[in-house]
């Protein structure tokens, strides 16, 4: 045995001395900047194209985003741990009070949570009145032919089966943006459950992710749950109309988030704000901004004139790829108001 | 032992020697201990974290939080009751099924097959703990769910479900996620670890014991089951211990098809919740204090009933060894 | 009577016997399942791309996971790098050295660290490793898998570590050689193939975690360079295309998990070839 184990000796090292020589070439390059960032899974798709598009204007520049969620997003932003954060909802005053340091909201795109659904049988659009979608959620309305569904569905054969409601499991913007809006139209909801990221769901089954809600929704009969707009339309699974404030029926398209966000009338300083149940004919009631939450010193310079180079990039360039993802652009009034605002970071 | 051995501060010749030999036994020692030492550490530095960071939630609720049903973020108010039972129950459930399949498995692998096939087929099994939770999960929700929801669910309600005590855990209604349905997936993810190490250590049974049994007379399966499975009772017991552990903190793969409702239902095809399907998925998005802290301390409860269990197990095997068979 | 009893125990032996093989191609079957399952949507999008390319935002195709591909190796590198060391160790202990009391706080400890889920286990990693450096990394990464590894292979070192039979031991003792050379050059050996197991086991294991690298390694879209860096592994990219509403990081999802597949089986056969030449088989 002992003549054998030198050869062995050698093949393990060999082995080992490859996989590490590998392992840190692989690696190996010039160093350009690289910023972290986390936080919201809404706008992923548009920040991945973004950041994807400025890296190949100005290649030595990295910014990696990482969707962990907003609140993940605002945690670390808080611990130190990312350069940048971003989140569906905004910053709460608690939440601001506890960084060590201000930080800035710079509004980014603008999203709809729409109604998905699955009811043998009906095909159509249904629409949906604003008790009807609380009702339903808290667990009131329990039927698919209850009178608050069939009134606003005339020609419409909805059977007497029992709603099976489908809510996210993770916490999400996108169940912040629905929430946010059950709570504006029902006090009830607002009493009893509330807004978050994460609620304690009167009714239904949890599914992980968007992918999760449609999964489950797709294969239950009856079911109904909430996922972004973008995720409907690129898997083209029907949606229903919300009502808006106004009383109209509108089904989500960018042209109703758009005005839903045109509609607000003072947009404050610090660009927080809730958009959902906007006023406005053509509003769709269910829609929001998401943020990027940049800290208003860094002492990097470097980082902070790529983060600044790259906001200005984002409210001129950067919105041009919005629609293309199924966002809608902001509104010219508020990227005047950010422009401006870019100038706050130093 | 006479060798012209230079001479040393402590002497030469044979007592030297001998003091070098148990001097190089006393670094072994000690060199293994350090190591072993470093668990300890490892575990106490978490554990410390776990208790420290779960500060506020504990104040705040006592030990109301262990049979406190409801979980609301808005309102802080959170108890780890659900979870507690779904950890339990989806726990269970694949054990129930893993168990009596892998140690099947494992035998047919150890007693029967030729060694090429044994070694070919471990060798395959060994690659299902390869398969990463969120593989399972998918497939949990492509293959699993639909299955329970049209059919294995629907045959169990009709027969099961009117047998007098049984029946509690077969109750409609069926969306196909569950607790039962996690129970599956989650014995599927198990099964690998208790069929690998049941067999290595079925391979280790002296072929005298076997032999002995067979020339008294005792059918394959009596040898098998009565002496060879006896006498290789610890390492089994200790694969069921990795696999039990596993499926108390598997986390991608459950909440995919648990249908994460914190409630706590007889029915075996009611949504539920574990504890790690809940940290992981809410725990990235945890912002407020009190939140935070009660998610720790949902993973200090998680550490705590391991902790029972684990000692519950110890119980079994000590009280399983009286019978004699291989000694730890 | 002895009769009837001798046609049940027969009858018992043939079912029982059956049942075994059974449940054996049962498990396989569910196995051949779930890798058909993973080749038929996974290969359809394995192209050369795949490998070489960095991932690409939605829309565009051509994207690849190269970087996690490295990334993962890198990790688990680390992985290995820290945790095989205090296992084998401590398993060696726990079989020879191991006293009655300290020896069962030990197991018991183990035993508990594996229970822990791996999302806190990620948490204790990242309040160990990230938080006082300020950034996420692949050492963090690492970190995390590393004590994950920890429990596997302590076990399944001891347990293959005592299974050798004592007679080996005593031969080698007769022969003059001391303690630690007995382990080193008798025991070690004989036991090499249930520890490999063991070893190998653990490594799959932490191949496909998750949620323990969401906080430590984070992710990162282009390449990492050295250790110190957030970087990209096959699970974490798995999890993020898988939930993620777009048909084609699906198809790259169930690529991925292919590719993290084949990773570790070549790893498996790899190392079972290169250790295995140099003779020490199974005891009995």
């Amino acid at each position: 045995m002992t003549e054998e184990n030198p050869t062995i000796m050698r093949k393990m090292l060999v082995v080992l001395f490859l996989l590490s020589a590998s392992a840190v070439t692989a690696g190996a390059q010039s160093s350009p900047l690289l910023l972290n960032a986390a936080g919201a899974t809404f706008p992923y798709p548009i920040y991945s194209k973004w950041f994807d598009v400025y890296h190949t204007a100005h290649p030595n520049v990295q910014i990696n985003y990482q969707s962990i969620g907003s609140g993940g997003g605002i945690r670390q932003l808080l611990a130190g741990t990312v350069d940048f954060g971003a989140s569906d909802g905004p910053m709460s005053d608690d939440q601001l009070a506890q960084a060590k340091f201000k930080i800035l909201h710079f509004p980014t795109v603008l999203g709809a949570v729409i109604p998905t659904y699955n009811i043998p049988g009906v095909t159509g659009e249904l629409n949906f009145t604003q008790k009807a979608l609380a009702g339903i959620f808290l667990g009131t309305i329990t039927k698919w032919n209850d009178p608050e569904l069939t009134k606003p569905n005339p020609g419409v054969n909805l059977p007497n089966s029992d709603i099976v409601v489908v809510h996210r499991s993770d916490g999400s913007g996108t169940s912040y943006i629905f929430t946010d809006f059950l709570s504006k139209v029902s006090a009830d909801w607002k009493g009893k459950v509330g807004t978050a990221t994460s609620v304690n769901w009167p009714v239904g089954l949890g599914g992980k992710g968007n992918e999760g809600v449609t999964g489950l929704v797709k294969q239950t009969a009856g079911a109904i749950g909430y996922v972004e707009l973008i995720y409907a339309v690129q898997n083209n699974i029907p949606y229903g109309k919300v009502q808006n404030a106004s009383g109209k029926f509108v089904k989500a398209d960018l042209a109703g988030v758009t005005a839903a966000a045109a509609s607000m009338k003072d947009m404050p300083e610090d660009f927080r704000v809730s958009i959902t149940n906007a006023p406005g004919p053509t509003s769709y009631p269910i829609s929001s901004f998401t943020w990027l939450l940049i800290p208003a010193q860094i002492s990097d310079g470097a980082k902070r004139d790529a983060i600044k180079d790259f906001l200005k990039w984002m409210l001129v360039d950067g919105q041009k790829f919005n629609e293309g993802l199924s966002y809608a652009q902001l509104p010219k009034s508020v990227i005047t108001k950010e422009s401006k605002a870019i100038s706050l970071i130093q | 032992m006479d060798r012209a051995a230079p001479r040393r501060f402590d002497g030469g010749g044979p007592r030297a020697f001998l003091h070098r030999l148990r001097h190089g036994d006393e670094v072994a020692h000690v060199l293994t201990l350090t190591f072993a030492a470093v668990i300890l550490l490892l575990t106490s530095m978490l554990v410390y974290e776990l208790w420290v960071n779960s500060h506020l939630s504990r104040i705040k609720f006592g030990w109301m939080f262990f049979w406190t049903r409801t979980w609301d973020p808005v309102f802080d108010n959170f108890g780890a009751a659900p979870f507690i039972y779904g950890t339990l129950v989806t726990s269970i459930v694949s054990l129930v099924i893993a168990v009596p399949l892998g140690l099947a498995a494992a035998i047919f692998l150890s007693e029967l097959a030729p060694r090429r096939m044994s070694d070919t087929i471990s060798f395959l099994i060994d690659l299902l703990a390869a398969v990463p939770s969120v593989i399972y999960g998918l497939l949990g929700i492509f293959i699993v769910v639909p299955l329970m929801r049209t059919t294995v669910g629907p045959i169990l309600i009709n027969t099961l479900g009117h047998v007098p005590v049984l029946s509690q855990f077969f109750k409609g209604p069926n969306y196909g996620v569950g607790f039962l349905t996690a129970g599956i997936v989650l014995a599927i993810m198990v099964v690998p670890f208790i069929i690998s190490v049941s067999r290595e250590v079925l391979l280790t049974v002296p072929r005298e014991q076997r032999e002995a049994a067979l020339a008294l007379g005792a059918t394959r399966w009596e040898a098998t089951w009565k002496v060879v499975v006896p006498w290789a009772r610890t390492g089994i017991l200790g694969s069921v211990f990795l696999a039990l552990a596993r499926a108390l903190g598997e986390t991608m793969a459950v909440t995919m098809v648990i249908g994460n409702d914190p409630k706590i239902a007889a029915s075996l095809f009611a949504p539920g919740y574990t504890i790690a399907a809940v940290i992981a998925n809410e725990f990235t998005e945890a912002t407020g204090d009190l939140y935070l802290s009660a998610l720790i301390e949902l993973g200090l409860v998680l550490f705590l009933m391991t902790f029972i269990l684990n000692g519950l197990a110890r119980l079994l095997i000590v009280a399983t060894e009286r019978g004699g068979g291989h000694p730890s | 009577m002895s009769r009837l009893l001798l046609i049940w125990r027969k009858s018992l032996n043939v079912v029982m016997l059956t049942l075994t093989g059974v449940a054996a191609f049962g498990v396989v079957a569910v196995l051949f399942l779930i890798l058909g399952y993973l080749v038929w949507n996974g290969g359809k999008s394995l192209n050369f791309d795949f490998f070489t390319q960095l991932p690409k935002p939605v829309g565009e195709t051509g994207g690849g996971m190269a970087n996690a591909i490295v990334g993962s190796l890198k990790l688990l590198f680390l992985a290995a790098m820290m945790g095989l060391p205090i296992g084998l160790m401590a398993g060696v202990y726990l079989a020879e050295f191991g006293g009655k009391t300290f020896a069962y706080i030990i197991r018991y400890t183990t035993d508990l660290l594996n229970g822990v889920p791996s999302i806190v286990i990620g948490i204790f990693a990242y309040s160990l490793a990230v938080l006082p450096v300020k950034h996420f990394s692949a050492i963090a990464g690492g970190v995390a898998l590393g004590i994950m590894v920890i429990p596997i292979t302590v076990r399944s070192t001891e347990e293959f570590l005592r299974a050798v039979p004592g007679s080996l031991r005593e031969g080698a003792m007769a022969l003059g050689a001391s303690k630690w050379r007995t382990i080193a050059t008798v025991v070690l050996p004989a036991a090499k193939g249930g520890i490999i197991t063991g070893v190998l086991l653990a490594l799959a294991r932490v191949a496909g975690e998750t949620a323990p690298l969401l906080f430590t390694a984070f992710s990162n879209r282009f390449w990492s360079p050295g250790w110190g860096q957030p970087i990209a592994s096959l699970p974490v990219m798995i999890y993020t295309y898988a939930i993620a509403p777009y048909d084609d990081w699906h198809r790259q999802a169930w690529a991925a998990g292919l590719v993290l597949l084949a990773l570790v089986l070549i790893a498996n056969i790899g190392t079972r070839v290169v250790l295995s030449r140099g003779g020490g088989g199974r005891s009995a």
